[in-house]
């Protein structure tokens, strides 16, 4: 086929919660290009028993799951090799940011997904605002849940198309009431716990924006200039200073973010001697496409200093536990310095008192 | 430092929120589905929740719908009761008597913003809505974004075209739920169709009809945090705040906020705190940002407190401001182990981003 040489295109269908209709969505649309006369197959699709979705599968071919033992436990996965056999134009792929058995080819589905795309199949596939890594530390902030499966940023980026699935919370909390999203024990357990009123409008407005924003993204790639409001900006660059301490994540997430709204370059800078405390970010940082060298460190924040200035930055993002911060301040009078918000939540305050 | 805490409403605040509450459970509840430009399929959207609502058991009519034309709607109109329109002259209009006497649980209603014929009982349908509402009807309603009056400059921008009849923002805003109807914009256009709209239009659109969702449910929250006595420290949107001085350098600044907030989609504020003994030409100055500042699309706010640190920070936290720029003085001093002022902010100001601009000394 002549597919064969171009990438495949990327659709997501963006919610804000389990529940909101993303997979019934996905599905619809997979049956609608198969009435096209599009050859459609479900890579992967996660029933959780609701009826409604389940019924918008038949008539689509499924590729069965691989089955894999993992420390006495079977799991069922996606069988991405099985898929790049089969070659369809079209694939169906649940959970986007779903994390995969210990010892598959791929440590997670974003990344067969992109083994899909690479060989010319098309996929269509589901995701909630929270899995998006830049947000994590905000959505953890809002709802107190830390999400641990999660998205880089270009990767979502790189989708050809960002559609959002809405609800409103209170028909979300019917649902959930009327047993559609989940088995009765387990609803009055979630309204307890996440799905609150608060949380779910909160992520909503998250992911209305996000959304608001990739369309924003797309246009300014489109080769005729569209008006964009606001003035030229600037040219911005961004460079991050890692330090050996948990909120270089929060530091890295921020700068990530926003570098991209800024729509400026972000790299990352660390002292040698830090290197081996440092690691973690380092592979982070990779992760979110971020480029990171490490500097030889005689005298810390005047060497940052230097190196920032013969980078041509703009704005140093430091985190509030950086050392010679003050110093680093007073070193800078030709950039910004931006000191990353630790987003910290005092659990004991949670509205529901738990 | 805790992000959310509860406070006690004083009991007046209760009062009004019982008044409110009982007044709220009396009125119908209004859901509108917005879509973004014709053909996004809100009115379908809308028709399969009546659908589904009829299923599940509850009293569903049809008030009004735009059927000429929409044969996918056929099969629809045939399960539903549909309450046959007035007829003024030769225009077709609700008939508002007729809904109140059937009184459903559920009236669907397509094509909000429709001007009724002269001689009617109201002069645009949405004020039809708000009396069936008011009546303790439930109303299902569908909406474009070219319709909504507050959007259409922007629209017109877009487009070039002006719909001729319109609906206030405050009707979208007063709805109990609104859905936004998303679908990417290529599915939108037909090329076979004589369609004005290209693809850049519609993303443009889109993205409008998105933000304008999310500035409503983004009050929904805010209405939702206080009903609750829930403070709420750090919300969806990002809100910047400039810390004004009569420093030259102030200018810079400001460009760079309103910057970042186009960008965001965010709000920018700015704060200045009274000061004794200012020349008059920094008098000037500081009259000269303000007004910048307003021009840019700041609310400006001017605080009266002798320790203008503390009173910056108090003012933050209350306005839920996410990035806070302020102005810092490069002191090259042998004292610089010791705090100044601007450390002294960032210490205290852990939940939000401080952006320090450097000023020279004195200037």
């Amino acid at each position: 086929m002549s597919e064969q040489k171009h990438k495949g295109k990327l659709k997501i269908f963006l919610g804000y919660a389990a529940g909101v209709g993303k997979t019934y969505q996905m599905l619809t649309e997979a049956q609608h290009l198969r009435q096209q006369g599009c050859d459609v197959v479900i890579g992967y699709f996660e029933p959780h028993g609701r009826k409604e979705t389940i019924a918008q599968t038949e008539g689509l071919e499924t590729v069965p799951r691989l089955v894999r033992g993992h420390r006495g436990a079977t799991f069922e996965d996606m069988d991405t090799a099985g898929i790049l056999a089969r070659h369809p134009q079209v694939a169906a792929v649940d959970e986007f940011a779903h994390t995969n058995v210990p010892g598959s080819d791929r440590p997670k589905r974003w990344q067969d997904v992109m083994v899909l795309l690479d060989a010319g199949i098309d996929v269509l596939t589901s995701l909630n605002v929270q899995h998006i890594e830049s947000l994590n530390d905000q959505v953890w902030h809002v709802t107190g849940i830390r999400v641990r499966e999660t998205v880089p940023d270009w990767v979502v980026q790189e989708a050809d198309e960002v559609v959002m699935v809405d609800v409103t919370p209170r028909a979300l909390l019917h649902r959930l009431e009327r047993g559609v999203v989940y088995s009765p024990e387990k609803a009055r357990k979630a309204i307890e716990n996440f799905f609150t009123e608060s949380n779910l409008t909160a992520l909503r407005e998250l992911a209305l924006r996000q959304t608001a924003h990739q369309i924003e993204e797309k246009r300014d790639e489109l080769p005729t200039p569209v008006p964009v409001r606001g003035n030229a900006p600037r040219e911005e660059r961004i460079l991050l200073w890692l330090v050996p301490h948990p909120s270089s994540a929060m530091l890295i997430r921020r700068g990530r973010r926003v570098s991209d709204y800024l729509g400026s370059p972000c790299r990352a800078v660390y002292l040698e001697n830090d290197e081996a405390a440092v690691t973690p970010w380092l592979h982070f940082c990779r992760n979110l496409r971020i480029a990171v060298s490490g500097i030889p460190c005689a005298d810390p924040a005047r060497n940052i200093a230097d190196y920032a200035r013969a980078m041509g930055t703009t704005q140093i993002f430091v985190t509030r536990n950086t050392p010679e911060l003050a110093k680093l301040v007073r070193l800078v009078n030709d950039m910004q310095v931006t000191i990353v918000a630790e987003r910290v939540r005092a659990d004991s305050h949670k509205p529901n008192g738990t | 430092m805790a992000q959310k805490e509860f406070s006690r409403p004083d009991p007046d605040e209760l009062l009004r929120q019982i008044q409110a509450q009982e007044r709220d459970e009396a009125l119908g509840r209004l859901k509108i589905f917005l879509g973004y430009a014709p053909r996004v399929g809100k009115s379908v959207r809308m028709f399969d929740e009546g659908a589904r609502r009829l299923k599940r058991g509850q009293d569903v009519v049809v008030g009004a719908v735009q059927a000429r034309g929409r044969h996918d709607l056929d099969e629809f109109l045939q399960t539903m009761e549909v309450l046959p329109p007035l007829l003024v002259g030769a225009t077709e209009t609700i008939d508002v008597e007729a809904v109140l006497r059937r009184a459903p649980q559920v009236c669907l209603i397509d094509e909000l913003a429709r001007e009724n014929p002269l001689g009617s009982r109201h002069r645009y349908r949405w004020q039809d809505v708000e009396e069936l509402c008011a009546a303790g009807i439930h109303v299902i309603g569908a909406i474009n974004l070219q319709h909504v009056c507050e959007e259409q400059d922007a629209v017109e921008r877009i487009t070039g075209r002006r719909a001729s009849t319109c609906v206030p923002a405050t009707f979208i805003r007063s709805a109990d739920e609104l859905v936004i109807v998303d679908v990417p914009a290529e599915e939108v256009v037909r090329p076979d169709e004589r369609n004005y709209l290209t693809a850049s239009h519609l993303s443009q659109l889109r993205e409008l009809a998105l933000l304008l969702a999310a500035q409503v449910v983004e009050e929904q929250l805010q209405r939702y945090m206080e009903k609750h006595g829930i403070r709420h420290s750090w919300g969806t949107q990002e809100r910047i705040l400039v810390c004004i001085t009569p420093r030259s350098s102030v200018r810079a600044m400001i460009e760079s906020a309103a910057r970042a907030t186009a960008r965001f989609h965010g709000q920018m504020l700015a704060v200045y705190v009274q000061q004794e003994d200012l020349s008059r030409e920094e008098e000037e100055h500081l009259r000269a940002h303000m007004e910048y500042s307003k021009q840019m699309g700041a609310e400006v706010h001017i605080l009266h407190d002798a320790e203008a640190i503390g009173a910056i920070l108090r003012f933050a936290r209350e306005e839920r401001i996410t990035q806070l720029f302020i102005g810092h003085t490069q002191r090259k001093s042998w004292k610089f182990w010791l705090p100044n002022p601007v450390e002294r902010l960032i210490a205290a100001a852990e939940g939000m981003d401080v952006r320090l601009f450097p000023q020279a000394r004195g200037a």
